[in-house]
């Protein structure tokens, strides 16, 4: 095994993301961003990024239909709360393998073909799916009401080893509800040793056979190199990841609905990963967190808090400000969202990573000039 | 790649320090029990309500409407403005002080008439916001979704727009409240009404909205109208938000049906009523009788957008503006002085519903919700608009009148688009919680 070691540069990179991930309820205060549902929304779509970008990043095949993992991963894990324990363990277990199950069954009929073809039959598939959730499957996804765990519902192992819980169910491990802090620990651990397993996949000779795939496919196959297993196995890794962040969001919230498999829901997680940097270890992290960030956040301002916030400005000048900024938050945050995507996919084509880059560079060259 | 080896030491190494940052942040989880309920507000100087309603998607126009109530709701508490209903309400505990002293601020979140999204902002609101009751959905899935995650969050629901039977009954909550009615009084009130309006021989085609408010309509009208000797011919379900019906109402054109039952809401109501209209469906003759549509939970805010194709069309409604009582003509008159216009149910209902858990703080002299709950229950209240309404402990559902309306052939305004066909009284459309079943839960 001389594959996986990791260079001192990567477990300073670990242990630093660890710190950051971790301490998160105290640094993100300041920003109005450190309560738990948000925080967790933060691990879940961030491993979600990490796992797409596994597929997306390395091997440059673009899935439109990763939203169908996350909702498959949601519903096992219900079914798990409902019929076997309100344990998460066996759910996060359930929801990842029956997700990677689903993985290899769309990816070996999508990754038949390349390039945009590709994309439209993730995307056809994951619509497929969402459409299924909504009627003929009803029995098992209860449609737009979404389905939920209810007080009645058999739980052989809970009832097995006489567990009980008082007032709804809610996951837990073993005694610890799974909501608020713990939950985020919960999520945010799984995070940690998902980018952990991203890290050495990165590092090691597969992810290097997964790069060479996307700098020249074919050039590989006129080696006699065979490709197609590789990438079917990058994308049921990434498909897993899927699951399994699926898993988490039924996890912190006992409840699936099929707008988790809608198209849209694919789509921010492309938007997310080339926001961050594409490719890169810590891109699609940030990615995820700016979306998410907005998306709570931003469009929570309405027309009074604005008013509140320039209050600072003389009446008119306040009221003039505030007619200005209203259009672009609130309900209106999508659009800051779309002109903030244009200006880092025109100006920083490496995502926000690369804007770090150079941000540090920056720093680093100015002690030089001077001492020159 | 040479460098690497994953070597027992080296994993060691990792996980330990993976060990160590995991431990290390736990001591700052605060403790959730450190306060007696969620959210105390404590001795601060104000209280903050959560208005949740949907900004966008198939019921946004209703959203809109509840905000601009709510915004109301809050200005009367703090003693500004008119006062609206706080003059006219009875028993009225309420001060025009705030609630307790203590003045009322509100956040408010998008629904977006999804589950995901409206758990989403009323955890936020809970959470971060601090806010001590969370009120709104303009959809029976959204409202069951917020309520059974307030029951968890140890937080009052005082459901808005929501007229599934499911939201007080199987999953009705200790901490969820609903001043709305629901389809089971819809059907009782309605009923009686297209009896003597199209008869007792019938044969009825429904397309319903397919989530747990139209299962839950279809299944009443179905009730009520089979109870007559109406035949079902057929019932579809139609996704929530399809924006295009034309493909579900062309089968009904050859079904043999002389009724189309239309259990859609919002949007979704204006455009399939719109498109039923203009396939003709109106104009139709089936076996020597004229072809009805019949739109079960009728809102002033659809007829607006369904213009013409309203008039003469059935319905049923928790309260109209037209309304002539006491308490209904103070909140047209402060609503319309605010915004230029009547409001709709789903103002009515908002309003009532931060009104009534106001006044259920002061009356139990204090924001725990396990008392607050206590004051709602049984509670008699009159002068909301309604007429005589009791809040009913065992399924938190209140009881009152319901209205069945008709599309105005004539109308004098804009506005004045529902003609009240019948003012169906409490005793008609009570029926015995069991009905219903679920379970309310305890408190905390």
């Amino acid at each position: 095994m001389k594959m996986f070691k990791l260079s001192s540069k990567d477990m300073m990179l670990m242990l630093v993301l660890s710190a950051a991930v971790l301490t998160m309820p105290i640094w993100l205060v300041p920003f109005g961003a450190g309560y738990p549902d948000l925080m967790q929304k933060f691990a879940i779509f961030g491993l979600f990024a990490v796992g797409f970008n596994i597929l997306f990043g390395l091997t440059g095949y673009l899935s439109f239909g990763h939203a169908a993992f996350l909702g498959v991963g949601s519903y096992t894990a219900i079914w798990s709360f409902k019929l076997l324990s309100m344990n998460v363990l066996p759910a996060v277990m359930l929801g990842t393998i029956v997700a990677g199950l689903f993985a290899v069954l769309i990816g070996y009929v999508s990754l038949r073909r390349t390039g945009i073809y590709f994309s439209i039959l993730t995307l056809a598939f994951a619509q497929m799916c969402y459409n299924l959730a909504y009627s003929v499957l009803t029995p098992i996804t209860n449609g737009e009401t979404g389905l939920r765990v209810l007080r009645d519902d058999p739980r052989v192992l809970d009832n097995m080893f006489g567990v009980v819980q008082e007032g709804s169910p809610v996951g837990s491990l073993f005694g610890v509800n799974m909501q608020g802090y713990p939950g985020f620990y919960f999520c945010a651990v799984m995070l940690l040793i998902g980018f952990f397993i991203s890290l050495l996949i990165f590092r090691s000779p597969f992810g290097m056979k997964l790069i060479a795939i996307k700098s020249n496919q074919n050039r590989m196959r006129y080696t006699g190199f065979n490709t197609r297993p590789y990438l079917l196995i990058a994308f049921v890794i990434s498909g897993m990841y899927a699951g399994l962040s699926g898993t988490l969001m039924a996890v912190t919230d006992p409840l699936a609905g099929a707008e988790r498999m809608q198209w849209t829901a694919s789509g921010e997680v492309v938007l997310m990963t080339i926001l961050g940097g594409m490719g890169t270890l810590t891109g699609p992290l940030f990615g995820a967190v700016l979306i998410k960030y907005f998306e709570n956040i931003f469009s929570a301002f309405n027309e009074s808090s604005l008013l509140e916030i320039f209050s600072f400005l003389p009446e008119p000048l306040q009221h003039f400000v505030v007619t200005i900024v209203h259009p672009f938050v609130g309900e209106g945050w999508h659009l800051t969202l779309g002109a903030l995507f244009m200006i880092i996919v025109i100006f920083l084509p490496g995502g926000l990573v690369e804007g770090f880059g150079r941000l540090s560079k920056k720093f680093k060259s100015k002690p030089t000039q001077k001492s020159e | 790649m040479s460098q690497s080896t994953f070597t027992r030491r080296g994993l060691l190494r990792s996980s330990a320090a993976l060990g160590a940052a995991g431990v290390a942040p736990s001591f700052f989880v605060r403790d959730a029990w450190a306060q007696d309920f969620t959210n105390n507000p404590g001795n601060g100087s104000s209280v903050t309500l959560g208005f949740n309603v949907p900004q966008s998607g198939a019921y946004a126009d209703e959203g809109a409407d509840e905000l601009r109530a709510y915004t109301l709701a809050v200005k009367h508490l703090n003693g500004e403005g008119d006062g609206g209903m706080l003059n006219t309400m009875k028993p009225l505990s309420l001060k025009g002080n705030g609630v307790l002293g203590k003045e009322v601020k509100f956040v408010t979140g998008d629904t977006q008439t999804k589950s995901d999204a409206a758990r989403a902002s009323a955890k936020r609101m809970i959470e971060k916001d601090g806010a001590i009751m969370i009120t709104g959905g303009s959809s029976s899935g959204v409202a069951i979704a917020v309520q059974s995650l307030c029951q968890e969050a140890g937080v009052i629901f005082m459901a808005g727009l929501t007229h599934s039977n499911d939201t007080t009954g199987k999953d009705k909550r200790k901490y969820g409240f609903r001043h709305f009615f629901n389809t089971e009084m819809t059907g009782a009130s309605l009923g009686p009404v297209l009896e003597s309006n199209f008869g007792k021989d019938r044969n009825a085609y429904h397309l319903t909205a397919d989530y747990t408010w139209g299962w839950s309509q279809e299944g009443s009208i179905k009730k009520y109208t089979e109870a007559l000797g109406w035949n079902t011919t057929a019932a579809v379900r139609t996704p929530l938000g399809a924006g295009d019906f034309s493909q579900y109402i062309t089968p009904v054109l050859n079904s043999g049906a002389d009724v189309l039952v239309l259990n859609h809401y919002g949007k979704d109501m204006v455009n399939s009523l719109t498109q039923a209209v203009q396939f003709g469906l109106r104009d139709k003759n089936v076996g020597g009788k004229d072809f009805q549509i019949v739109v079960p939970l009728f809102s002033r805010l659809m007829a607006q957008g369904a213009g013409e194709n309203i008039k003469g069309i059935f319905g049923s409604t928790n309260w109209n503006w037209s309304l002539t009582d006491e308490g209904s003509a103070a909140f047209v008159k402060s609503f319309g002085a605010e915004y230029g216009f009547p409001p709709s149910q789903a103002a009515h209902t908002t309003y009532c519903q931060a009104i009534l858990y106001a006044n259920a703080c002061e009356m139990a002299g204090t924001f725990n919700p396990c008392e607050v709950i206590t004051a709602l229950e049984g509670f008699k209240f009159d002068g909301m608009g309604n007429g005589a309404t009791e809040y009913r402990a065992s399924d938190h559902q209140c009881f009152k009148d319901v209205l069945v309306v008709r599309g105005n052939e004539n109308p004098s305004s804009q506005f004045d688009l529902l003609e009240v066909v019948q003012e169906v009284p409490r005793s008609q459309v009570e029926y015995d919680p069991s009905l219903l079943g679920g379970e309310l839960g305890n408190c905390a």
